[in-house]
């Protein structure tokens, strides 16, 4: 269960960034430190247990989580809570979280500490995989 | 894998345009030691920055360049880097070459030499991890990759990104020491000039090398890049080096040492 509460931790922290992220390429990048409790499991029908993280408030508005986890492994990714306000926010959410859930199972299935591309600059860092990797372990 | 468990921790920062990660691994990662650590490595990034940036106008570089500054009086890495890429021009047989490359705001022609600054910097920052002792790390800046593992720790594990779609990982590649530098167009686009024609090049979407030195793998990838895919006979006579090529066809070829993952 530990681990599974750092899988949604780490996700819920990328999703934070994707609304956090401004394109000012100084300072660090910083998250809101977001406080996540698994908040119910239920199961699918493909076997797996879909795990379902609290909703958690953020500068931007409320995110909640779920994975499915199925034989030890995330299967899936969903964000049915985020913030969709406004026009930036719609943006983020049709291009930015097909690309997270992807990401968050690429990496795991790959079991990989981090990456080696084509440099990567400031702006494009947040889309990266590097970032989704830098978020589950900060 | 080891029985004990390893903590791991990780921190960015935004230096020299780039996103630069560091993860540690080892079984205490807190303390006034680590924080320092961590801290000098950023520092050292900002200080190279400060003097080699072709982005900064009160750079030691842009000074020198605009004969604002004498290279005596300039910061001794300077003329360090000038040296190196004289070096590196010459190992690559040309491909590498700082001499006049697009400025990267205005476009015109000037003295770049950011291509080995960024492997360089790297290298020199990660000095500051060595007292780090029985701990592992993983410094990645903007997708060129140094690490360290002590001997009781696994091997690094890092993903090559497929260069047509970087959100997916193409090949793995384990590493105890060393480096793993990557060049290619996906995520700025063909900004890689063949030194010999002044224009973009297009003959390789991406081009990986594995190696001891961060600076150097940096260096023949870019050249390698430049050069297109028959650049792999001439990597696979570079000692202590391999590399993965990614024609334009999307061909993928290996030197004949290039690890399996």
């Amino acid at each position: 269960m530990r681990r599974i509460t750092l899988w949604l931790l780490s996700t819920v922290t990328l999703v934070v960034l994707l609304f956090s992220y401004r394109t000012s390429t100084g300072g660090s990048v910083q998250t809101d430190s977001a406080q996540v409790s698994t908040g119910g499991q239920t199961s699918t029908s493909s076997g797996g247990t879909t795990y379902k993280g609290s909703v958690v408030s953020t500068r931007w508005g409320d995110v909640q989580v779920t994975i499915t986890v199925t034989d030890g492994k995330i299967t899936d990714v969903a964000v049915p809570v985020y913030p969709s306000d406004n026009h930036k926010d719609q943006e983020i959410n049709a291009y930015a979280l097909p690309v997270l859930r992807q990401e968050t199972l690429e990496a795991q299935s790959a079991d990989i500490d981090t990456v080696s591309g084509a440099t990567v600059t400031s702006d494009g860092y947040i889309e990266s995989l590097q970032a989704a990797l830098d978020a589950a372990h900060q | 894998m080891t029985t004990r468990t390893l903590a791991r921790r990780a921190w960015v920062e935004q230096v020299m345009g780039l996103p630069v990660s560091l993860h540690l691994r080892g079984e205490r990662l807190t303390g006034d030691l680590i924080d320092e650590r961590i801290a000098a490595v950023y520092r050292e990034f900002r200080h190279v920055e400060a003097v080699l940036s072709p982005y900064r106008d009160d750079s030691d570089l842009s000074r020198w360049e605009r004969g604002a500054l004498h290279l005596e009086q300039a910061d001794p890495m300077l003329a360090q880097v000038i040296t190196l890429c004289e070096q590196a021009r010459r190992r690559t047989e040309g491909w590498f070459d700082p001499r006049g490359l697009p400025d990267p705001r205005t476009g015109r022609p000037r003295y770049d030499p950011s291509g080995l600054v960024k492997g360089w910097g790297a290298e020199r920052a990660a000095r500051h991890l060595a007292a780090l002792e029985g701990i592992g790390w993983c410094l990645n800046a903007g997708g060129d990759v140094l690490v360290h593992t002590p001997d009781d720790q696994p091997a690094w594990r890092i993903g090559i990104e497929n260069p047509d779609d970087p959100a997916r990982i193409m090949r793995v590649v384990e590493r105890r020491t060393g480096a793993v530098a990557t060049s290619g167009s996906a995520h700025r686009g063909t900004h890689i000039v063949d030194p010999h024609t002044r224009r973009p090049a297009i003959r390789t979407k991406a081009v990986t090398v594995a190696g001891p030195s961060l600076m150097w793998a940096d260096v023949y990838a870019t050249a390698a890049a430049a050069r297109g895919p028959d650049a792999l006979q001439w990597l696979d006579g570079l000692d202590g080096y391999e590399a993965l090529l990614v024609a334009r066809s999307g061909l993928l070829r290996a030197t004949t040492g290039w690890p399996a993952a």
